[in-house]
């Protein structure tokens, strides 16, 4: 798909518009937008207006009430959400938000600057809400809903990752990703909605995983799995499904285990499992902690977050740990427990290798892989030998959600460093909480919006391609699903030779196993470099 | 043209006080405006607070600007990432008495292919600037309704002119708002971002507290008004039995109007963000909803595609690939 593009056309930003954007239509041009959700996995979750339609469409299909419902549905959401009715209220639009979005920086459109995306929201709340605002109009910045409207929220609330960083640098903390979930919300209301969000909601509502991968493709790829740690390493490691009685439940994001790089990534938790001695099974009925639920509404986030305490219960096991996964993250760190707990039925989360009881999980019950792996690490419980990374030289994306909604900085750090030998970060700008999205999260990870994509990756290719020529960086590792499935793509394009994994391949390369046969190669089966010696 | 109406309209308030005030309309300006803008400030600021207050917090979405408590070894970032409700006051207290959030801000630009972010601090500056000029210029104010002057506002009053240039000595802190407000005006014309951003009531606002500091300027170094009769007028307001200073120059009402008006702009629109911030749900609140379970007074129920009705689907394949099946149903 990339292939379309050439870097040198995309580098640049486009120019600022010379109209007013309270008049200017969405550009909506080709490979700037996703495709709509399909009818068939609409009909399934029940969402409202299903029909057949696409954005470039000139009748949109809404329903004959769209202006009623979208108006009642802010109403409703104005008075259930503090958020929302603060971050109508309160912006003073200084601007220090305008230059953190690495949409506005990649595409230069200045209604991709935080404080205009929520401009578009908050000028319909002036003009719909308020009464200076129904007097003055857009003298103002206010606006009347219209047709027009609903087509630009669509286009560039489906053009925000929702990842937070502008709220950062907001001295009020107002956070987009607030606004950008209630105009995906309202739009969601009338049946407005992209492909890539509904269908995986879909597949995971009525099989488990994204994908759709059926109980017993599910098995298959685990077994897939076993046999190639089998061939690397020749040790058989014994993941359970569906096990009752097992000490603690491990809930993946599913790409783990059918998608490149994620598998290698997979094959770094298995290892890891083993060699501490857990006593763990998957669920192939909760095979998702990915919930695409959350790019949707609040509503389907906890139909599908649901799963996880109800098998948990079901398998009668005692706490849950949870894989590499940046958007699962921010649901299961800021919203299961609210939704769908208390668990009160599970226990505190204690390793039973180092003893160590994760206190700061005591409510949720579910603890971060890297949260446990880097208890390990710390205590000495796991052998490791980094020089069999010393084909990569590496760099850490930090995720958006376990950046700016957990503060998951150290841990995932922490087993890096203990897995490599040569490791280097990125300019501090663009890391931890100033880390830079890869431009794909919230559901647009798809194809139709490709350049988009590449455009809003910039910042964060730029960073990267300054290590690489710095230190020569040529990994980049990671811990979010999405960031593996579209980093790759963003790094062939702008800093080619840079490749992608998770912080738990990088450990799995490195972890010496009891009995294993000597390795040859890493995980990817490419023959162990010697020092100083990249792969290339 | 938003420019210049918003400067035309702060110059019209003006002139309609200096004009009213010579017109006879003392009273209007001097006693019904100042009592119309204390009601609209403190009505309208109840509102909205009273409003966000009763909105509720459905989730913890606290925005995490440092390493989070997990493990003992860890040295979590207390402030950036608090995890109790009295570090999130410290986190509140200071973003709102040093901005630390603007104190980050960067900016990004092109070197040759790159993009490079350079510190950038005027923001921070600027705003820093007219927040606490305009703190202590209110608090200097207090000498003339309060009955006896408290030493404290004598001291501000000291301080505030330490260069004893002029008589009365030219203050600080009028020198410094006026820079700040300028400096806020100007780079909302120049810098094209902003300028794409900005709306008519952004650039009114600006006017409106700049007329009123210059009007407050005037009166101290060109008018030389009767302070004692000043006082008198501001304890009659407080008492609720107004008197009017006798000798006071036209400018004095046009200081009273634009104080009244910006009194009632507060809680109108985004100035209301001084009581706003406090509220913010991703600032104020401990990011610890791992270790604390929040609670949506409106968690609504949801439909949920359960286990059973999913072996029901995919028994067949589950029993062919060998998975436990719930034994009571199966066979």
């Amino acid at each position: 798909m990339a292939e379309k593009y050439r870097p040198e056309d995309l580098r640049e930003p486009g120019a600022m518009p010379a109209a007013d954007w309270k008049d200017l239509a969405a550009p909506m041009r080709k490979g700037t937008y996703s495709h709509a959700g399909s009818p068939k996995h609409a009909e399934y979750l029940g969402l409202p207006n299903v029909r057949e339609w696409q954005p470039h469409d000139e009748d949109w299909k809404l329903p004959p009430d769209w202006k009623e419902i979208i108006l009642n549905g802010m109403r409703e959401r104005l008075g259930r959400y503090r958020s929302f009715r603060l971050f109508m209220e309160t912006c003073v639009r200084c601007g220090a938000c305008a230059d953190k979005c690495h949409f506005f920086l990649g595409t230069g459109d200045p209604r991709n600057m935080p404080v205009l995306r929520a401009e578009l929201l908050r000028s319909v709340y002036r003009g719909e809400f308020t009464l200076p605002g129904k007097i003055f109009g857009k003298f103002i910045g206010a606006r009347r809903l219209s047709e027009q409207i609903i087509k630009e929220w669509f286009y560039y609330f489906y053009q925000c990752t929702e990842c937070r960083r502008c709220a950062v640098y907001c001295p009020y903390g107002i956070d987009t990703a607030e606004i950008t979930m209630m105009g995906r919300e309202l739009l969601n209301l009338i049946g407005v909605n992209i492909n890539w969000i509904v269908e995986p909601a879909s597949n995971c509502y009525r099989t488990g995983n994204h994908l759709g991968l059926q109980p017993h493709t599910f098995r298959d790829n685990i077994d897939f799995a076993v046999g190639e740690i089998r061939d690397i390493t020749g040790i058989t490691v014994e993941p359970s499904i569906n096990r009752k009685g097992a000490e603690l439940l491990f809930v993946i994001p599913s790409a783990d285990i059918f998608a490149d790089p994620h598998i290698f990534t997979f094959y770094g938790y298995l290892m890891m499992l083993h060699e501490a001695g857990i006593d763990y099974t998957l669920s192939a009925f909760a095979s998702e902690g990915g919930n695409f639920g959350l790019f949707h509404s609040s509503e389907l986030m906890k139909r599908l977050n649901a799963k996880i305490y109800a098998e948990s219960r079901r398998l009668g096991v005692k706490w849950i740990l949870g894989g590499e996964c940046g958007h699962m993250w921010r649901v299961i760190h800021q919203y299961m427990d609210t939704m769908n707990g208390p668990a009160d039925f599970l226990e505190t989360p204690r390793s039973p290798v180092t003893g160590t009881v994760f206190d700061h999980v005591s409510s949720t019950k579910m603890l971060h892989i890297c949260e446990f792996t880097a208890d390990l690490v710390h205590h000495g419980k796991l052998g490791l030998d980094p020089s069999r990374n010393n084909g990569y030289r590496v760099t850490y994306h930090d995720s958006c959600n376990p950046a700016r909604a957990m503060g998951l900085f150290e841990e995932p750090r922490a087993i890096i460093r203990a897995s490599c030998d040569h490791f280097h970060e990125m300019p501090e700008q663009t890391i931890r909480e100033h880390t830079f999205c890869c431009g794909s999260g919230s559901g647009i990870g798809t194809d139709e919006n490709l350049e988009t994509r590449l455009r809003g990756g910039l910042p964060r290719a730029e960073a990267v391609r300054h290590v690489r020529e710095r230190h020569g960086v040529n990994m980049l590792a990671c811990i979010c699903a999405i960031d593996k499935a579209t980093l790759p793509t963003l790094m062939q394009f702008w800093v080619p030779g840079v490749e992608v994994c998770g912080a738990h391949e990088l450990l799995g390369n490195a972890l010496v196993m009891k009995g294993e046969t000597p390795r040859t190669v890493n995980l990817r089966g490419e023959p162990l470099a010697e020092e100083g010696h990249e792969r290339q | 043209m938003k420019v210049a109406g918003a400067i035309a309209l702060a110059a019209l308030a003006a002139a309609a006080a200096w004009a009213g005030a010579l017109l006879g309309m003392k009273s209007l300006i001097g006693i019904a405006l100042p009592y119309a803008g204390c009601i609209i400030l403190v009505a309208g600021m109840l509102c909205r607070i009273a409003r966000w207050a009763l909105t509720p917090v459905p989730f913890t979405i606290t925005v995490t600007c440092g390493q989070q408590r997990s493990l003992p070894w860890v040295k979590p970032e207390r402030l950036d990432n608090p995890q109790r409700p009295s570090a999130a006051a410290a986190r509140m207290l200071l973003e709102t008495a040093l901005f630390r959030s603007l104190f980050r801000n960067t900016r990004a630009g092109r070197s040759g292919h790159s993009i490079v972010y350079g510190s950038s601090k005027w923001l921070w500056l600027g705003s820093m600037s007219f927040h606490w000029t305009m703190l202590i210029i209110l608090l200097r104010h207090l000498r003339l309704v309060i009955e006896p002057v408290p030493a404290w506002t004598g001291l501000l009053q000291r301080v505030d002119g330490i260069f004893h240039i002029g008589t009365p000595p030219l203050l600080m802190t009028d020198i410094i708002i006026t820079g700040a407000i300028l400096y806020l005006f100007v780079r909302r014309i120049t810098d094209r971002r902003l300028a794409y951003i900005s709306l008519f009531q952004d650039y009114f606002l600006l006017a409106l507290v700049a007329a009123a500091a210059l009007s407050g300027i005037y009166l101290r170094h060109f008018s030389r008004v009767d302070l004692l009769a000043v006082k008198r007028y501001a304890l009659g307001l407080l008492s609720f039995s107004p008197v009017l200073p006798p000798d006071a120059p036209p400018s004095f009402y046009v200081h009273i109007m634009l104080v009244s008006l910006l009194a009632a702009a507060i809680p109108a629109g985004k100035i209301s963000h001084m009581a706003g911030i406090f509220f913010s749900p991703t600032r104020n609140a401990a990011g610890d909803s791992r270790r604390r379970r929040h609670i949506n007074p409106w968690n609504p129920p949801v439909s949920t595609h359960t286990y059973d009705e999913w072996e029901e689907e995919f028994r067949e394949r589950l029993v062919k690939s060998g998975y436990d099946i719930e034994g009571d149903r199966h066979g």
